[in-house]
């Protein structure tokens, strides 16, 4: 680490020559040891999207010294880079990268691990090859013995299928025997029974046909119809594991360090999960708060928007309680963290997300549902069927084949497979249009809310403040204006010299400027003092708006008021819910004014301000109660257990940790639209799953009279279960509608 | 109808070989990351350690 001393900042909004080189220090950590003496980090890189991406990626880092190996996964948009420590180090890595223009986080790729491997999803794709190929085989030897083949060469042909079949039966119809023995066990009745035993009946009394040197054997129909449901559980699998490998990817993301001062003065840099009690932490201006405690030395502006929703800044000084998500913007501050445990907010916040959860009615699946009213009637008629055929011909051998062909050709295939396809193709177009599924159930219950509650400041808004105001253009106090603000990192100080550079101001003469932290920025323009800060220190009355305040001399102070700017869609996103016949409303912990101009801005009818987290929990339950469902979008600590309580939940993925826990979807980029998006996917999703329990109901009333009736082979009846398979998969999967807003520029943005 | 002994195991090995092929290919890491292979067929070759 003894190249550290001479590295440019690690980021440019991290403070000075000491706080960057400690927060290098804390991305080294992420480098663990590989062959020799090389060191290999993983790297998240949300931005990339196409081919030329790798490319520029690989071979210009490649260029870079010290450099050993990288490798681009551009499925996972992810890097593995080796590296010799002895001549470059993981922050230089993410400085290359960000040269190349593309943001990378460090993450821990061994607690990855679980998730990336993902040892059942190849165990059933193991399971699905063999069912595949015994399939194939079988087959085609049935397609022998259907065009005329006779006596022993019949019976031979009959001996190899049970040969391929019988292992192959065992085991791929593995995963759907022990679900159905545990759910017997259990006492219940799921899907896999009636599949379990559909597939075992087909093979035991083909095998009883078979010894007996019978015309017909049905090893293909039991094979094939493992294979299609092998199927969809593979496509089930994959949603649900893609959704889990983003939540654990958004959790990676999330480590953050904290710098602890120790006793002897000297700096460290832990991971800020790992802060003890009592801990002194130093905060840099533009990093967030790590832990709640007491400000033990400093003075400056902290940002609350994330913890309580309200968009002016607070200066805080010493002896001042900080949360954990402020962010510090002025000055340095030296916070001592307060005991942990349960007198924290983040703590009351995780208690009410909890109860939240609890409180919240389970939500069945919609294939659930179905499997209820499903599986006990298709072992009723298959149960019918058997000794209907028994009483009427007293042949066991043919009663057995009708009850097989029945269980075969009412096999759930609808559930199994048609459901989880259409899961995957829109869990596939929305990951792909940068919204994160985390929960694949959250799809369904997103189809039928009926209202959305927005918050406000980070979700409709940016979260950046802009100047109101813009004074005369002539106004000679402008370009002091403009020069004090340029010296000074502070939000407001930042938009105060944007908008005049937007109006092409050119900064004034000034001389000996220096910031204090927590009241503004003081200068020499000529002759007179010119202070450039709060309402107090510059003599000014103070006023509802956010506001910085210049006073020449001993001139009358200018005001500078700030709102916040919608994102660029906020309109058109709540006009397209309305649109899509949604309750619209917002619920923000800011003051009345900002919240009613906003509102009108964006043109929702209803909002409510000065929200505590608790207001808004109790909002949310109050409309559940009224038989509402809900949606709610929003990214602050204090909409957490909101977001708990609601249906369904969406966070943007610059939200606060436990809010983006909480939250069903995330999703990336500068727009709102993809909130609309999501619910029109997830509507989709609905409609499909339902066309195609409506396909399986019709083919069933169809079916289930000629099979009772003995005209349906099972041979037959894996034929006609197939092609119902192929149809409803080909109905899931067809035109997704898109989300017209570029796909490309919200990926580029999701930094 | 002897020709059965033979055409039956012959292509019974035939479709073996593919399913372990199949089944290496999962071992290996083959489908880890589609997208990329799927691009990457358009770069040229360089040398190694380019």
């Amino acid at each position: 680490m003894r190249d550290l001393e001479d590295n440019p900042p690690f980021s440019p909004c991290c403070g000075g020559g000491a706080a960057s080189a400690l927060a290098s220090q804390a991305a080294e950590r992420w480098a663990r040891p590989s062959e020799g003496r090389r060191k290999r980090v993983d790297l998240l890189l949300p931005g990339i999207s196409c081919a030329g991406c790798i490319g520029s990626i690989e071979r210009g880092l490649a260029q870079e010294p010290g450099i050993e190996f990288v490798r681009v996964n551009l499925s996972l948009r992810r890097a593995s880079v080796e590296f010799n420590p002895d001549v470059s180090s993981v922050s230089r890595i993410i400085e290359a990268l960000e040269a190349l223009g593309y943001d990378a986080k460090p993450f821990d790729a061994n607690a990855m691990a679980g998730v990336d491997r993902d040892a059942q999803g190849r165990d059933l794709l193991a399971r699905l090859g063999v069912a595949g190929f015994a399939a194939m085989n079988v087959m085609l030897l049935s397609v022998s013995v259907w065009s005329g083949a006779e006596d022993a060469t019949r019976d031979f042909l009959h001996w190899v299928s049970a040969l391929i079949a019988l292992p192959a039966i065992a085991y791929s119809g593995m995963p759907f025997f022990r679900s159905a023995i545990g759910s017997l066990r259990a006492g219940r009745l799921n899907m896999d029974v009636p599949i379990s035993l559909a597939v075992c009946l087909a093979a035991g009394s083909s095998l009883y046909e078979t010894m007996l040197s019978g015309e017909h054997a049905y090893f293909d129909a039991g094979i094939s119809l493992l294979f299609f449901l092998l199927v969809g559980r593979y496509l089930d699998h994959r949603t649900r594991a893609v959704a889990r490998s983003s939540a654990a990817e958004l959790t990676a993301l999330s480590a953050r360090s904290a710098t602890v001062i120790a006793a002897d003065g000297s700096r460290a840099a832990i991971p800020a999960e790992e802060l003890s009690p009592g801990a002194l932490v130093e905060v840099a201006a533009g990093e967030r708060i790590p832990a709640d405690g007491v400000v033990e030395v400093g003075r400056s502006d902290v940002d609350r928007s994330l913890v309580t929703g309200e968009s002016r800044p607070e200066v805080v000084e010493e002896g001042a309680e900080v949360h954990a998500g402020m962010l510090n913007l002025s000055g340095v501050l030296r916070v001592r963290a307060r005991a942990t445990g349960e007198a924290t907010l983040l703590a009351e916040i995780a208690r009410m997300v909890t109860a939240a959860e609890h409180g919240k009615t389970r939500y069945d699946r919609w294939a659930d549902q179905a499997a209820r009213i499903y599986a006990p009637l298709v072992h009723l008629i298959a149960a019918i069927a058997f000794f209907g055929w028994y009483l009427a011909t007293g042949d066991v051998r043919l009663s057995l084949s009708v009850a097989t062909a029945l269980l075969i050709i009412t096999c759930p295939c609808a559930l199994g497979l048609a459901v989880p396809a259409v899961h995957a193709a829109a869990g596939g177009k929305l990951f792909r249009t940068g919204v994160l599924l985390k929960d694949a159930g959250a799809l369904e219950r997103l189809a039928t809310v009926d209202t959305v509650v927005f918050d406000k400041t980070g979700t409709l808004t940016d979260g950046q403040p802009v100047l109101n105001n813009a004074p005369r253009i002539d106004d000679p106090a402008w370009p002091i204006a403009m020069a004090l603000a340029g010296s000074s990192r502070h939000p407001l100080a930042r938009a105060l010299s944007e908008a005049a550079a937007a109006h092409s101001i050119s900064p004034a003469e000034i001389t000996e400027v220096i910031e204090h932290p927590g009241l503004g920025i003081e200068g020499r323009a000529g002759d007179l003092t010119a202070r450039l800060g709060s309402a107090a220190w510059t003599g000014a009355e103070p006023t509802e708006e956010t506001a910085v305040f210049l006073r020449v001399g001993d001139g009358t102070p200018l005001a500078f008021t700030f709102g916040e700017v919608l994102r660029m869609d906020s309109p058109e996103t709540c006009s397209a819910l309305c649109g899509l016949g949604l309750k619209v409303v917002l619920l923000s912990g800011d003051g009345s004014g900002p919240v009613a101009r906003l509102a009108r801005a964006a043109g929702i009818p209803k909002a409510l301000s000065t929200q505590t987290p608790t207001d808004k929990l109790a909002h949310i339950r109050a409309l559940e109660r009224d038989g509402h469902r809900v949606l709610m979008v929003g990214d602050g600590i204090n909409d957490a257990p909101a977001l708990a309580a609601a249906s369904a939940s969406m966070s943007p993925v610059a939200a606060a940790d436990v809010s983006r826990a909480a939250a069903d979807l995330v999703f990336t980029g500068a727009r709102l639209s993809p909130v609309t998006f999501a619910i029109r996917t997830a509507q989709t999703a609905r409609r499909r799953a339902l066309q195609n329990f409506a396909l399986a109901a019709v083919y069933n009333a169809l079916a289930i009279p000629l099979a009772l009736a003995g005209l349906v082979t099972p041979l037959v009846a894996a034929l006609a279960m197939s092609g119902s398979s192929i149809i409803v998969t080909l109905n899931a999967i067809r035109g997704w509608p898109t989300d017209q807003r570029a796909p490309l520029e919200s990926k580029d943005t999701s930094q | 109808m002897t020709i059965l002994a033979i055409l039956i195991p012959v292509s019974l090995g035939l479709g073996l070989l593919g399913l372990c092929a199949f089944v290496w290919a999962l071992r290996h890491g083959q489908y880890q990351d589609l997208e990329g292979d799927a691009a990457r067929i358009l770069f040229t070759e360089r040398d190694p350690d380019g």
